[in-house]
């Protein structure tokens, strides 16, 4: 029975990493699906939205005193929650704001140029963010505040579930839901999707492509910079340089479950969170980042188009 | 009875849930020449992407010589004798005419980038050999002066023909033209006329045309195959399909068939 | 003979008497300029060689510094532990030819398994198109340094030794020299114009018979071959290497040069590997200068920033790079003779 809740136990860290991975999944894929374009700076929006909560905390400190907490009890937890829910959408909102000035001032000026021109461009975008917020906040690691008393959660028997986890994995399917309502109930919602389809028609019909690229550019910043907040509640030590591991982890995520699919951004990064885990855990920690890699390579080469993904052929 | 060259049999074609050809037949004889025709979407370009292997069939075989050519890359099926040219121009924009007919020797090329790095005799004369037959292929087309141009500064006409020369340096037994006159003005067309059957006669080659404009096709081709929704039909002299009651119905609207 | 291969038999024989007399400089006054002189070497072979698989063939490479490394570490790993035996073997320490041919030997082996590795990875690899190929360029590359990280023999993340300071004048701009003629002679014929169709448009590349795939491979190996040598150099002149020396930041370093350049000009990419390897002590002598308020020197210092910024500002306003389109005027001069 211990080799279960042993396996159990890594499920569910494999879940709570997963979750991460498929927040920040969803805005690679998005952001493919409307301008089949990789953003290579997508993982440094993470990092910028974990920087955003660590300045934002003390100012919501300041009016909701969240950090005398140690642990949860019934007066406490609304304004536990309030401090947190305050915290992410102002991160949220920075990093959703962040993403679609970059779009308007760099991306959007070489709409129609070689893909390769934009990749290049990505990639420049990338390393200015890591490295211009290297210079300004130096490199050595900052501590995360604590935003959520750290807990075992009681009654679940020889499962140690933390508080931290299960926030990230609540506030993960919060956020889908929310996701998931804007894609299939809104216009803009149906106008990214259209737009992933045909962009021709959709300017034909008279939507506004430009508006609709930048909103998909704010919703897949405002999830990247939500996992920032989130991962921070788990390991509370921010760096400049932390969005480039998670990055590349999730847009293999992206890749795995079918780029430019929603639902499969969301089923890549759980089984990405999960094998990390499990090679962590059963085979040896070393390998943790290298699983990542190898799975890239076993998907472009064997299903290029991922698990739900569909083939696209050239027109000749 | 014209031996055959180029062999589709029940060639179909399946994307999807969506069927582009169904069960074409078609037989290119040696020096033959052969006309495609059909509405929009008829299939045309498709066929010609299954002959030219950027496509599998996905029922069917296409065969040359009696060889079957299923499954064969592009480059191969080059090889094998069948060259093309492309609807909309696909000429190589970072090369000059000259290198733009030059690089389709590779095909036939008897040394490798060995000895591109050893640069020794054979390699030389043999550089100087395709120098030479590229200046006399591109003056047969009197685009000789415009050798050192680059490909996308030529009118609109020359780039057809360069990429028509560019497709015969591959020394094919089969070339396919897929709308050649295209964007051309009558006496351009009656030029283009007048060169397809030059090319035949002088390089011993079949031709297989895809065209819109009725005069070209009536007036060279010796069979013409008919394809509406990626379906045959009707096949036969060029009289013959004049008056071919399905083919009129399929052409109501769109370009009429002239008389003579 | 060929013109071009007698530029390269001269340039051979002057860089051999620069060696002999300039070698000398590596321990004076002159030190820390001839270090700058022999990575400009290595940057020149690094780019040229990425530049027939970026710019002459138009795939997009991101990993080339996991190439550099496995020349630098087989090369390495063969000369601490074969050298003794062999240049023994040879004549002994004191004598030139054996420790040089004890080193040439070590190179090739440094480069001929960057180009197996090269082949292993290029093989499946160009299936995919243009934005996954990058990607996995860089997964492999990453791959590659983090083996390196986690084998014990090869020093894991402590590094390297090397033994043998072999590199000098005369290898490293010998082999600059060879770099630059193979690929320009590979380039500059019939059947190397078959990389530069790949590169326009490979749908009609292959109907004109070009075998894309062969020829991606084909340029793929040739480069990685060129990036082992290059980290064989780069390990016997630095005389340590770690993991962290040949990580993505390196394949970048790499790939703005190619850029800058602009891809298919080997003219503009050599001054750009010239100019960028200049560029940060040209930045660190203003930033000790005190042009400006001190707080900003920091942003001098750091290369990386002001190359993004310059990638992001080279896409924006001039993609063709330096010379990219300069070199139109050049392809008609060359078309005589197969080029040069």
């Amino acid at each position: 029975m211990e080799q279960l809740t042993l396996f159990l136990q890594q499920l569910l860290n494999g879940l709570s990493l997963g979750s991460i991975y498929a927040l920040i999944a969803l805005g690679y894929t998005m952001i493919y699906g409307v301008l089949r374009f990789i953003n290579f700076a997508h993982g440094d929006v993470y990092m910028l939205g974990a920087f955003a909560g660590y300045f934002l905390a003390p100012i919501v400190g300041h009016f909701i005193s969240f950090a005398e907490y140690d642990a949860f009890t019934p007066q406490n937890i609304l304004p536990i929650l309030t401090s947190i829910g305050l915290v992410m959408i102002g991160s949220m909102l920075i990093c959703a704001v962040i993403g679609v000035v970059i779009e308007k001032l760099v991306y959007r000026p070489l709409r129609g140029r070689p893909r390769l021109n934009v990749l290049i461009t990505a990639i420049g975008v990338s390393l200015f963010l890591q490295n211009m917020m290297q210079y300004l906040f130096g490199a050595s690691p900052r501590a995360f505040p604590q935003l959520i008393p750290v807990q075992p959660i009681e009654g679940l028997g020889d499962l140690t579930v933390l508080t931290t986890q299960a926030a990230i994995i609540l506030s993960t399917i919060v956020l889908m839901l929310i996701l998931r309502f804007i894609v299939t109930k809104t216009k803009l919602g149906l106008a990214m999707r259209a737009l992933s389809l045909n962009p021709t028609a959709c300017s034909v019909v008279g939507v506004n492509n430009d508006v609709v690229i930048s909103f998909t550019f704010a919703l897949g910043s405002a999830l990247a910079a939500a996992a920032g907040i989130l991962v921070s509640l788990d390991s509370p030590s921010i760096t400049p340089m932390m969005g480039n591991l998670p990055g590349i982890k999730a847009f293999v995520a992206a890749v795995l479950g079918g780029i430019g699919n929603i639902p499969g951004a969301v089923l890549g990064g759980i089984i990405i969170g999960v094998l990390e885990t499990m090679v962590v855990g059963y085979l040896r920690p070393e390998l943790r980042d290298a699983i990542a890699f190898a799975m890239l390579i076993v998907i472009l080469l064997f299903k290029p188009n991922g698990i739900l993904g569909k083939v696209e052929r050239e027109k000749v | 009875m014209m031996e055959s060259l180029l062999k589709l049999d029940k060639c179909t074609i399946r994307f999807g849930g969506l069927t582009a050809v169904s069960n074409f037949d078609l037989d290119v004889g040696n020096r033959d020449l052969v006309g495609l025709i059909g509405p929009n979407g008829a299939g045309k370009t498709t066929i010609f992407n299954i002959i030219t292997g950027v496509y599998e069939p996905t029922e069917g075989t296409l065969s040359l010589n009696g060889e079957c050519l299923n499954g064969l890359r592009p480059y191969a099926i080059t090889a094998k004798g069948i060259a093309r040219t492309f609807q909309n121009i696909r000429l190589f924009p970072s090369l000059t005419v000259f290198d733009n007919v030059r690089v389709a020797f590779n095909l036939h090329l008897q040394h490798g980038p060995i000895h591109a790095l050893t640069r020794g005799r054979k390699f030389i004369e043999e550089e100087h050999a395709i120098e030479e037959r590229t200046i006399e292929l591109l003056r047969i087309f009197n685009l000789d002066s415009q050798c050192d141009m680059m490909c996308k500064n030529l009118p609109y006409g020359d780039q057809r023909r360069l990429e028509i020369v560019r497709a015969l340096a591959t020394k094919p037994k089969l070339l396919l033209l897929d709308e050649p006159a295209a964007g051309m003005n009558p006496t351009e067309k009656a030029n283009l006329m007048k060169l397809i059957e030059f090319i035949q006669e002088k390089f011993d080659i079949s031709v297989l045309l895809v065209e819109h404009d009725m005069r070209v096709v009536m007036g060279i081709c010796k069979q013409i195959y008919v394809l509406d929704h990626g379906v045959t039909i009707a096949m036969g002299l060029p009289e013959e399909i004049r008056k071919h009651p399905k083919v009129i119905e399929a052409y109501l609207g769109e370009e009429p068939v002239h008389n003579g | 003979m060929s013109r071009a291969r007698l530029i390269l038999i001269i340039s051979l024989v002057v860089f051999f008497f620069g060696s002999v007399f300039g070698d000398s400089f590596k321990s004076s006054v002159f030190a820390y300029n001839y270090d700058i002189l022999m990575t400009i070497g290595v940057n020149i072979i690094l780019a040229v060689s990425l530049n027939l698989v970026n710019g002459y063939t138009g795939q997009f490479s991101l990993g080339h510094a996991g190439f550099m490394a496995v020349g630098a570490y087989a090369s390495a790993t063969w000369s601490n532990n074969l050298d003794p035996i062999l240049v023994n073997a040879l004549g002994g320490p004191a004598n030139l030819i054996a420790v040089n041919l004890a080193f040439f030997i070590s190179m090739l082996v440094g480069g001929v398994l960057a180009a197996v590795t090269g082949l292993l990875v290029g093989i499946p690899s160009f299936r995919l198109k243009g934005d996954y190929l990058a990607i996995v360029t860089l997964g492999f590359g990453e791959i590659i340094r983090t083996a390196i990280l986690n084998t014990d023999f090869l020093g894991a993340s402590r590094g390297l030794s090397v033994a043998g300071a072999y590199t000098n004048i005369f290898w490293t701009f010998g082999l600059t020299a060879i770099c630059v003629y193979v690929v320009l002679s590979l380039v500059h014929s019939t059947y190397g114009r078959g990389f530069l169709t790949v590169r326009d448009d490979e749908v009609a590349a292959e109907a004109m018979g070009i075998n894309t795939t062969k020829y991606k491979v084909i340029a793929f190996v040739v480069a990685s071959f060129f990036a082992g040598i290059a980290g064989a150099l780069y390990a016997h002149f630095k005389q340590f290497v770690t993991p962290e020396g040949f990580n993505f930041f390196r394949s970048v370093d790499i790939v703005v040069m190619v850029i800058l350049g602009g891809m298919g000009s080997t003219v503009g990419v050599v001054l750009a590997a010239v100019s960028l390897t200049i560029l940060p002590e040209i930045l660190r002598a203003l930033s000790h200068a005190d042009l400006l308020p001190p707080a900003y020197n920091g942003l001098l210092e750091n290369r990386l920033i002001l190359y993004s910024l310059l990638l992001i500002v080279l896409m924006l306003t001039r993609p063709q790079g330096l010379l990219g389109e300069l070199n139109t005027r050049r392809q008609r001069l060359n078309r005589r003779h197969g080029g040069l």
